[in-house]
């Protein structure tokens, strides 16, 4: 086993996810399945390979430090599943 | 013949010698969309109205003589390309009332030339998947054989387009998403190289890979529509500013004397041998045409799904960390404080893929495992590219099947998730690398179904796949047949 039930259960809430337990069981052994395919890659010398981050090599992409138009509150707040005033609201976060 | 089945070349015809109007040609599309829709579910929306509306403009301006290159071509967009006003769903149901203040800039590129957008095809949930299958609102079928998938994740602009219910169509390519379900509904697809189409409002998967290209009926569509969407934008830090060249020039200039890679680890046992026939054969039209083909080895092919499950998962998981419920999207009722709001609204929000994904991204880049699996699959890929690059000191082209098997059917390989991905086992590579590529009809199995032949070649030199494309399809003599629907 790559990766146990209480594994996958701490990653889930890493990733702010939540599952019954059906489902946890059905993640486990799909995630085992999936990342013992990927022990393969351990059969491949990597030794001094600088990792590739990027597709295309490119250096920092600098700009003018312009001031352009910004979408503005309305628009902002529109998609808001709910907003009150100029904020968005959320549960109560302090006790 | 209907004016929904032209080309863009061939209305464009049409238009400036005024044999027809924008009007009649998006009314022609929308009449087909009506008798075909129910049965291949391409689109998540329509944009009936906006898009007569349009077309009255585009007569307008017709008139008035300001013909630009799309003016009044009908051009479906996948659901993840920011529409101002218009829903992007990213087929998920966390999306599935957004309505983006912004277009994407290939949506302002396209409507500065002209098109008129029918409106918004189905995809597999956050791009995740090759079948179309994953969408929140329903599957779409195969226009060529209903009861199979279109491939994925732009499953339905491929769809759209092989059934003529729009004229072109925009998808997007992580790991093959529009060369994989181009060549499963026998349409032409390609994806540029990283950085040369603006990803500026694309609503990002796996920020390395996404690309941005086109649906068309043929290759000469594929380089007119590369002409309106590439180019440098100034929104977008990994946008090229490389020259863009015209593409039309490259249509009819031949390959004689080029020299085209056959890669040997693509040409392996479990390929359909239908497709490696047809395969084979476009070889041999290549042949013909002057070009020399040579053997040549792509060492770590073997690796590159693995790569790329640890590499797009890891990106995904922190591109899909924003949809929280809290500033857009949806947000599940009944929480207990933050904490629970997150939880409930992502685990409800998010489909069993994507959820699968998220996880594993999450995973491998958690403590103590990030040098296992991300640190070491992004020096494999480093390699990968390496391949690549040395590949093409010897050949300007290479030459593989698109995809392993035609179109498989609905429901076939849900319940499998590995054995799903390999259905993009010979277009991941070019996302890892960068590098461009494109799909052609090659032909169909004697059960009917469409097969695609794919062509790559160095970054920034799409010029060369159209070039071959074209000059392939040309000579290629393939049986003109279009899906009975």
């Amino acid at each position: 086993m790559k990766i146990k039930k209480d594994e996958v259960t701490h990653v889930a809430h890493l990733a702010r996810l939540e599952f019954t337990e059906a489902e946890a069981e059905k993640f486990t052994s799909q995630l085992n399945n999936i990342l013992l395919y990927m022990e393969m890659l351990n059969r491949v010398d990597t030794t001094g390979v600088p990792p590739m981050t990027h597709a295309v090599a490119q250096q920092n992409a600098f700009r003018e430090d312009n001031v352009t138009p910004s979408l503005g509150r309305d628009l902002t707040l529109a998609n808001a599943p709910d907003a009150r005033g100029d904020f968005f609201r959320v549960p109560k976060v302090i006790e | 013949m209907e004016l929904n089945q032209l080309t863009i070349h061939e209305l464009q015809e049409k238009i400036r010698s005024g044999k027809t109007t924008a009007t009649e040609i998006v009314q022609s599309v929308f009449r087909r969309i009506d008798a075909v829709e129910k049965a291949i579910h391409a689109y998540i929306l329509l944009t009936r109205e906006a898009a007569l509306a349009e077309a009255d403009r585009a007569d307008e301006a017709i008139r008035k003589g300001d013909i630009r290159t799309l003016t009044g071509i009908p051009v479906a967009l996948k659901d993840l390309l920011c529409t101002r006003g218009v829903t992007t769903t990213c087929a998920s149901r966390i999306l599935h009332d957004f309505v983006p203040p912004y277009d994407a800039t290939v949506v302002e590129k396209l409507r500065d030339a002209g098109a008129v957008f029918t409106g918004k095809t189905n995809m597999d949930e956050f791009a995740m998947g090759s079948s179309t299958e994953t969408s929140w609102f329903g599957i779409t079928r195969n226009p060529w054989d209903l009861e199979r998938i279109p491939g994925g994740s732009s499953g339905g602009s491929a769809a759209a387009v092989a059934a003529d219910a729009c004229i072109a169509a925009i998808g997007s390519d992580t790991g093959g998403s529009i060369r994989q379900p181009a060549a499963l509904c026998g349409v032409v697809g390609m994806k540029p190289t990283y950085g040369r189409v603006s990803r500026y409002g694309l609503v990002a998967f796996a920020s390395s890979l996404d690309q941005i290209g086109p649906f068309t009926k043929d290759v000469e569509d594929c380089a007119i529509l590369m002409n309106v969407i590439a180019g440098y934008d100034p929104r977008e830090s990994t946008s090229v500013p490389a020259e863009v060249p015209d593409y039309r020039q490259y249509l009819a200039r031949g390959i004689d004397g080029w020299t085209v890679g056959i890669p040997k680890e693509y040409f392996i046992e479990g390929i359909d041998p239908e497709v490696m026939t047809a395969v084979r054969k476009a070889i041999a039209v290549v042949e013909g045409l002057g070009a020399r083909c040579i053997e040549i080895s792509l060492p770590h092919t073997a690796y590159c799904l693995a790569v790329y499950y640890i590499v797009a998962p890891a990106e995904a998981s922190s591109n899909l960390a924003r949809y929280d419920g809290a500033k857009y999207g949806f947000r599940a009722p009944d929480s207990r404080g933050l904490l629970d709001m997150y939880k409930k609204s992502r685990s409800a929000g998010f489909g069993a893929e994507v959820k699968r994904r998220i996880m594993l991204g999450t995973y491998v880049l958690s403590s103590g495992y990030y040098d296992a699996y991300y640190k070491k699959a992004s020096q494999v890929r480093a390699l990968i590219k390496r391949d690549f690059d040395e590949a093409f000191q010897r050949c300007d082209v290479i030459l593989t099947p698109t995809t392993p098997t035609p179109a498989f059917r609905i429901g076939e390989k849900t319940d499998d998730p590995l054995h799903m991905y390999l259905s993009d086992i010979f277009t991941i590579s070019t996302n890892l690398a960068g590098i461009p590529g494109i799909s052609v009809p090659c032909g169909f199995t004697q059960g009917g179904l469409p097969i695609g032949v794919q062509f790559l070649t160095g970054h920034f030199e799409e010029a060369k796949l159209i070039q071959i494309a074209a000059t392939y399809e040309k000579n290629a003599n393939l049986e003109k047949r279009r899906p009975t629907l």
